[in-house]
């Protein structure tokens, strides 16, 4: 580690903060209709939409309608992205000549984008035309991530309402999700990552002759407009397939310093925005620590693991020391311009939230510096986590935290006023249980078949990594890999994608009657007895219920592969 | 149950326009008018030819140039499009080696090219160890940037190369060397192209 890798961690810590808040406030306007300085220019936009829609913003939702509503949505995008995949080849901007999707991958993209996955098993530049990039991939990377916010709204809508019948509406939800919030942010990131060196033009790739002669045809595309959004939405899936490693995606230490702060700016935001709809900030700002303290303690171990490097490598005499003018440690699938300290950090942030995207080859860390973001990820995505899904995430385990909190003083757990009874309970555990029993039963039948042990590329436990972690991106929705796994293949696809959906729609549909139970119920003024939820002793709970959690559920697979894999690369075994 | 569907599908309709033609092709016609350089994907002509982009790595392997770090990139296998082949530099098909820390066969790859680099580079390898980046591929495989002290690793083969004094050549690394964005963020870099164009210009390989 070195001081500069240290500061720049701390800067982006505040920078991060700094921006969460007044977005939060704003986000908080827009979901409770009030006018906002954006108002003028985009209600008009807003109030279009419905009218064509068919969609009667003043009519509210019972959760059921409301969850169907969603389902619905997100069918008919999945269907239609996976149709323009199939038939891409005969569709306008294809310079590249792109060819149908295959089924099973196009199966599998479809699903991995409505579900703001954004898996990546196929590689951009070389499969989709750039007609398949916008209305395809740009589109759901909005959609997706509308969705999530939504569920959020419609959550904290439970906590909010007393003996109500109805949750909101989610076509209006997910409509100003989009217009007011993530349309104008992606339309400003993207000019800034132009102006940084991002291309966006539709012209045809270009054949270049280098300067010894040799010709390298280079892959151009409309980048930037679905690079801000699939940064700023926690979607994560590249343009090109090296994703933000790529120069054409993240050309500089200053975009990319932008982009890793919009992976986690959004959902940081709702978080205040919590706070500010339930009428005490307090409450936003307990959550803001405890996801904070998790998504520094990653930062740490991940920075510290790939600043040491591979004592493999160290071996053949290599000078793999830090300083000004080297970035030293383990550079195998990093870039000279981010270092160490820029990968571990997008590492973390891009796992702690549900964004998928890397900024270098997370297959190559070391044991250690990898074992981080699939923790990120084995904990449920709560640390920020995606847009809206991590903070219904969080207060799931929120949920659960105050319910272990009554047990041990004997007392009905009540949360923001409403009381969490058997029900609540029931449907949280579903939520959380849901997660690893999608990873670990898809994965160990992976480890059995011979469709899934063909995909490792990696001998000995970092093999059971890569299998480990692409099932627990895939049910997190996260789409980040060890990449070195070749997921391309019909098992994987349609196990992958089936693992996408239960991470998915199994975890908001239970959130959502979470939701609808919470508003039916009246609320109590707290009393002396109420737990309070917003001081350090909650924050301390709530990140042990996390921890305890995900690491009992997790460990003994862990110690099967990471943690064996460091033991023996500290010992000198290679495989 | 169709009341329900009627507007899944209107408002997919809708937003396909809007965020998937619409937004695109705005931003397209702002960054055109803004940043053509860069919209265009940095590309750099000489002679009216285009040589590459100035963002994108391209293959060095002539000692009088500067070498851009291992890529790992590949291409499908003309023989066999199941397979794929590796390709160095392919700028149409992106990646990494993705290789696991504890492969044998990628630590021996790694042994095979701190073999190379330092028969190529003699007299650096006598008076110290290989920059790591020298011999590890980039997550890209299109990484455009050497650390300073991979570009300092070569500057006498390059000097010798050229004909060149080496503390002219190390006056133009060091010109060439960008620092930390705003002295803080990254790292600092050396572009491999800029500076073998920069070489070109300033010191021509005379034959």
């Amino acid at each position: 580690m070195t001081a500069a890798g240290i500061l720049q961690i701390l800067l982006f810590c505040a920078a991060v903060t700094a921006g969460a808040i007044p977005l939060g406030a704003y986000m908080a306007r827009v979901y409770s209709g009030e006018r906002t300085w954006l108002s003028p220019l985009l209600r008009p936009v807003e109030r279009a939409i419905y009218k064509i829609c068919f969609i009667r913003p003043e009519t509210e939702q019972h959760w059921t309608a409301y969850a169907f509503a969603l389902l619905a949505f997100n069918l008919v995008g999945l269907l239609v992205l996976y149709a323009v995949m199939r038939v891409q080849a005969f569709l306008p901007f294809d310079p590249a000549g792109q060819s149908a999707v295959a089924p099973d991958l196009a199966w599998n993209t479809a699903v991995s984008f409505a579900t703001n996955t954004n898996w990546q098993n196929y590689a951009g530049e070389s499969t989709l035309s750039y007609l398949t990039q916008m209305v395809g991939m740009t589109v759901h990377n909005f959609t997706s991530a509308a969705t999530g916010m939504a569920v959020l709204v419609a959550l904290i809508r439970g906590f909010t309402r007393r003996q109500a019948r109805t949750v909101g509406n989610f076509y209006v939800d997910a409509v100003r999700s989009i217009i007011h919030i993530l349309l104008p942010a992606s339309a400003l990131m993207a000019l800034f990552l132009v102006w940084q060196g991002v291309p966006q033009n539709l012209d045809a790739y270009t054949a270049a002759t280098t300067l010894e002669g040799a010709t390298q045809v280079i892959a151009q595309g409309p980048v930037a407009s679905q690079e801000a959004i699939k940064m700023l939405g926690t979607n994560g899936g590249g343009f090109f397939n090296a994703n933000s490693a790529h120069p054409f995606e993240n050309p500089t230490a200053f975009s990319n310093f932008v982009e890793m702060a919009a992976i986690l700016l959004i959902p940081a935001g709702l978080v205040f925005s919590f706070g500010r709809m339930v009428a005490d900030t307090r409450q936003g700002r307990a959550l803001f620590l405890a996801m904070g303290i998790l998504l520094v303690a990653g930062i740490a171990v991940c920075y510290q693991a790939e600043a040491v490097g591979n004592p493999a490598l160290s071996r053949l005499g290599l000078d793999v020391t830090a300083g000004d003018n080297a970035p030293g440690g383990n550079m195998e699938g990093k870039e000279v311009r981010f270092g160490i300290a820029n990968s571990a950090l997008w590492a973390t942030a891009t796992t702690a939230a549900s964004n998928g995207s890397v900024n270098s080859m997370l297959d190559s860390y070391t044991p250690i510096g990898g074992m981080v973001p699939m923790v990120n990820m084995m904990l449920g995505e709560v640390v920020f986590g995606g847009t809206g899904s991590g903070l219904h995430g969080m207060i799931v385990f929120v949920i659960l935290a105050v319910f272990i909190a009554g047990l041990m003083v004997g007392r009905t757990p009540e949360y923001l006023g409403k009381k969490i009874e058997a029900r609540e309970v029931k449907l949280a555990v579903l939520c959380i249980l849901i997660f690893p029993l999608a990873i670990l039963s898809l994965g160990g039948l992976s480890m059995v078949l011979p469709a899934g042990l063909a995909g490792m590329s990696a001998p000995g436990p970092h093999g059971l990594s890569e299998v480990l972690y692409a099932f627990t991106s895939a049910a997190a929705n996260n789409g980040s890999a060890f990449a070195g796994l070749s997921g391309n293949t019909p098992y994987y696809n349609s196990t992958l994608g089936v693992a996408m959906l239960i991470g998915r729609f199994l975890v908001i549909v239970p959130t959502l009657a979470i939701a609808g139970s919470l508003a039916a119920k009246k609320i109590v003024p707290p009393s002396a007895g109420t737990f309070p939820t917003h001081g350090g002793l909650f924050v301390g709970l709530l990140i042990a219920v996390i921890l305890v959690v995900g690491g009992l559920t997790f460990f003994p697979v862990l110690a099967l592969g990471p943690i064996v894999e460091h033991l023996l690369l500290a010992a000198g075994t290679l495989f | 149950m169709i009341k329900q569907l009627l507007p899944s599908l209107a408002l997919t309709i809708v937003l396909t326009l809007l965020l998937g033609l619409a937004y695109p092709f705005a931003v397209t016609g702002a960054a055109q008018a803004l940043f053509p350089r860069q919209a265009h994907g940095s590309l750099i002509e000489k002679d009216g030819r285009v040589i590459g982009s100035e963002l994108i790595a391209q293959g060095f392997a002539k000692p009088e140039y500067f070498h851009p770090r291992p890529s790992a990139t590949t291409a499908p296998d003309p023989a066999d499009p199941a397979k794929t082949i590796p390709t160095p530099y392919n700028a149409a098909n992106s990646g990494g080696s993705n290789a696991a820390p504890t492969s044998k066969a990628y630590v021996e790859s790694v042994r095979t090219l701190v073999e190379q680099v330092e028969a190529e580079n003699p007299e650096s390898a006598r008076n110290g160890p290989v920059p790591v980046d020298m011999v590890t591929a980039s997550g890209s495989g299109l990484d455009p940037d050497i650390s300073p002290e991979a570009a300092e690793f070569q500057v006498p083969r390059v000097a010798k190369a050229r004909g060149v004094s080496e503390e002219a050549l190390r006056a133009l690394v060091t010109d060439r060397t960008r620092p930390r964005t705003f002295g803080i963020l990254g790292e600092a870099t050396v572009n491999v192209l800029a500076l073998n164009l920069a070489l070109d210009a300033r010191f021509p390989v005379r034959r």
